[in-house]
């Protein structure tokens, strides 16, 4: 994975420069092993898990925001306790074709009330901006060889859907019935 | 039938401009193949043998006389003047070309039509009984609650990009002819204790390389709570669908390695978070769409129109007709046709521009100007006055429509094949031709009666081989065409998966290997008996010595 430092996020519907670094765990390597720069840090689950006081620390000693990223098989239940430490939750999408992570931030909006920094990141481009949206995510890194800047649009691609979504709650058949 | 209001062409129209958007990026080099692909596919344009095909939804298979006519001016104009009917209710056009597609969109969302998610790994078109609505053994219409899971499942945020495919068919009689057990959800209206609607709920059934009947996963399901269990139970699929192998990835897969109890289990546990939600059904929404789907006014005829009486006595051809392709209707003095797409040398489902609007012609002048697509690829007239059948049969065979073969060998179920399809491994459309022109013989045909049988040409079972009384599937062997035949299977209530006779045949044995099958029945079978029925009563030996005469006959059967 990238370093996230330098690069550009889609939020509040706009570029703007992204201060969170990814943290990855190297295959074979121990959670306790895993070096933590400066900064705002997106850790994976399980350095979460195991260094979870270590981390906390950073945040009230340095004021360092915390922040998780999850993988597709990650249950986001595993964090409901912890969710309200977290400003940033990223779920990392390996391929876009891969949807769990659709059904993970619904979770993490609906059932745990998640309300802070929901990002998507990873195979993410113009077509998936529309349903991740409605999902729940509410800052996107697209990526490589897709233009940012144009991916906006995707936020309007369809004016009114039938379904609930964390930006639409009540379905269509309610609102028409209104 | 179901009329779309000012949101529903809103969205249509939407998607319409977004996939112009998405295939000028593509083919301006902005999208990848990779990238493309999944998009395409969700709006049901796959790169076959040929070009692009294009499949066209028909939402639970009901369209008006004016949506088919559209079809029948899109193949004129876009295509080669004719179209391929699935045994999912669907319109296949076989030779579209990439840049018109966005232009053939927005000229079908005219018509309220579309082709949204007709592929892909999302749920697709759902799928229902073709006499719904006219059905004397009716519990309630299943095509309200096809259409409020139409709109549900239509650009579902969550579930764009499951694991795998996922078809849902519902039924509302107390016979299923929608093949409920075979699809990934199956859904059955039943009446609770009190007299309440609700589902029966099957789920993990399907066909493909592992074939499988659906389990119960639940007995009563009330139907207010439709969206939010299926939503659970969806949204179980997607996070917990096996996404290693294409093939281990349907959900049947799943309920099969967890158990229907603990998929159950899993299911109850998502939905008890979301029942009672927002997306709860109300009185108002279920009475807002059945209201589309209000019987005609019907007029009052005498049950037996006696001119009607006096034509099935004395024209051999229209009783014959009448025998295989009328079908017994609610209504005194109404009933319901099949028009047939089955013919020799005509693939099976196929019709051109010309039928399509024939049949469109004679929906509008005789039934209430709607049509139906069944899954066994042919059109259904539901509504038709019986005193007008005579008519009907002669006009229907101006066009083409009116083999009387409803049921019968010729009114077989094929694929497209290796003619035109990228994944098969055989061709399906030159046995089905072959097996046609060997029963051709009309008389031979009624003789022997109802009798199923489907082609495939690969695993991926499009023609429903499995549930073939005799089923034949393609299979390559060092880039040779062979097939197999299974014997037994069935759709409806007893739904049961073929068995395999034996070794597979080259394509020119095959219809002898039918008729030999169709000899053993012929004098082993006891009156009434259907050849499945006997098939059930004596089980394959008989049948399986009968098609291998030599044991020692090598496959060394020129392949021609």
């Amino acid at each position: 994975m990238r370093n996230l430092q330098t690069r550009q996020i889609i939020k509040e519907r706009r570029l703007q420069d992204d201060v969170w670094k990814v943290v990855n765990l190297v295959d074979g390597q121990a959670e306790i092993d895993v070096c933590l720069p400066v900064g705002p840090l997106l850790v994976p689950l399980a350095v979460w898990k195991a260094r979870k006081s270590c981390l906390i620390a950073r945040e009230y000693e340095h004021g360092t925001p915390l922040g998780i990223w999850l993988s597709p098989e990650d249950d986001p239940a595993e964090i409901a306790k912890d969710i309200d430490d977290f400003t940033v939750i990223a779920v990392h999408f390996p391929k876009f074709t891969d949807g769990r992570g659709y059904s993970t931030a619904r979770l993490l909006r609906e059932r745990y009330g998640y309300d802070g920094e929901l990002r998507a990141f990873g195979d993410i481009g113009r077509d998936q901006i529309f349903f991740l949206n409605r999902v729940g995510f509410d800052s996107f890194l697209i990526g490589e060889g897709h233009n940012a800047e144009e991916a906006i649009a995707a936020f309007d691609d369809f004016p009114e859907a039938y379904q609930t979504g964390t930006d639409l709650p009540i379905p269509l058949f309610r609102r028409r019935a209104a | 039938m179901y009329r779309y209001d000012d949101y529903d062409h809103t969205i249509v129209q939407a998607r319409v401009a977004q996939f112009r958007d998405q295939t000028r990026r593509y083919l301006a080099g902005e999208l990848t193949d990779d990238e493309f692909r999944p998009l395409r596919l969700q709006n049901g344009l796959y790169i076959q043998r040929h070009g692009p095909m294009l499949r066209l939804a028909v939402p639970y298979g009901l369209l008006s006389a004016a949506q088919l006519r559209r079809f029948a001016d899109i193949a004129r104009r876009y295509d080669r003047g004719f179209g391929h009917f699935t045994t999912r209710h669907n319109l296949q056009l076989n030779w579209v070309k990439l840049p018109e597609v966005p232009q053939i969109l927005a000229e079908l969302s005219q018509d309220e039509l579309h082709a949204i998610q007709t592929s892909g790994n999302c749920i697709r078109n759902v799928t229902t009984d073709h006499f719904a609505g006219v059905a004397a053994d009716e519990i309630a219409d299943p095509r309200p609650w096809a259409e409020i899971l139409r709109q549900w499942s239509t650009f579902h945020p969550e579930f764009a990009y499951l694991p795998r495919k996922f078809k849902v068919a519902i039924s509302g009689a107390a016979e299923d002819r929608a093949a409920i057990q075979v699809h990934d959800l199956g859904l059955q209206l039943v009446q609770g204790e009190a007299g309440e609607i609700g589902f029966k709920v099957y789920a993990g059934g399907g066909l493909g390389r592992t074939p499988l009947l659906g389990q119960v996963v639940r007995e009563f399901l009330p139907w207010p709570h439709l969206l939010t269990y299926t939503e659970a139970l969806v949204r179980v699929f997607n996070r917990y669908g096996r996404r290693d192998n294409a093939y281990k990835a349907r959900i049947k897969i799943l309920v099969k390695a967890l158990g229907r109890e603990e998929f159950a289990r899993q299911v109850e546990d998502e939905w008890s978070h979301l029942k009672d939600g927002p997306s709860t059904l109300t009185t108002a929404e279920v009475d807002r769409v059945a209201a589309q789907f209000r019987a005609p006014t019907y007029e009052t005829f005498a049950a037996d129109d006696l001119c009607h009486l006096a034509h099935l006595r004395e024209d051999k051809a229209f009783s014959r007709w009448v025998e295989r392709n009328v079908q017994a209707h609610k209504v005194a003095g109404y009933a319901a046709v099949t028009l047939s797409l089955k013919k020799p040398g005509t693939p099976p489902g196929d019709a051109t521009s010309e039928q399509m609007a024939a049949a469109a012609d004679l929906a509008q002048r005789y039934s209430f100007g709607e049509i139906r697509v069944s899954h066994e690829q042919n059109l259904i007239l539901a509504d038709v006055p019986q005193r007008e059948l005579y008519t009907v049969w002669h006009r229907a065979k101006a066009a083409g429509l009116a083999a009387p073969t409803v049921g019968l060998l010729q009114d077989l179920i094929a694929c497209p094949g290796g003619d035109f399809c990228g994944l098969a491994n055989a061709r399906s459309l030159p046995l089905a031709a072959a097996i046609q022109e060997r029963f051709e013989d009309l008389d031979y045909q009624h003789d022997i009666g109802e009798l199923e049988l489907n082609i495939s040409g690969c695993m991926n079972s499009c023609g429903h081989h499995h549930l073939g009384a005799i089923g034949i599937l393609g299979v390559d062997k060092n880039g040779e065409e062979w097939y197999q035949v299974t014997l037994g299977g069935q759709q409806g209530n007893h739904a049961s998966i073929g068995e395999v006779i034996g070794r597979s045949f080259a394509a020119i044995e095959v219809p002898d290997v039918v008729e030999r099958l169709i000899g053993v029945y012929l004098t082993t079978r006891h009156t009434e008996e259907r050849f499945i029925d006997t098939v059930q009563r004596l089980g394959i030996e008989p049948f399986r010595s009968a098609a291998y005469p030599n044991p020692n006959h090598s496959r060394r059967v020129a392949n021609a």
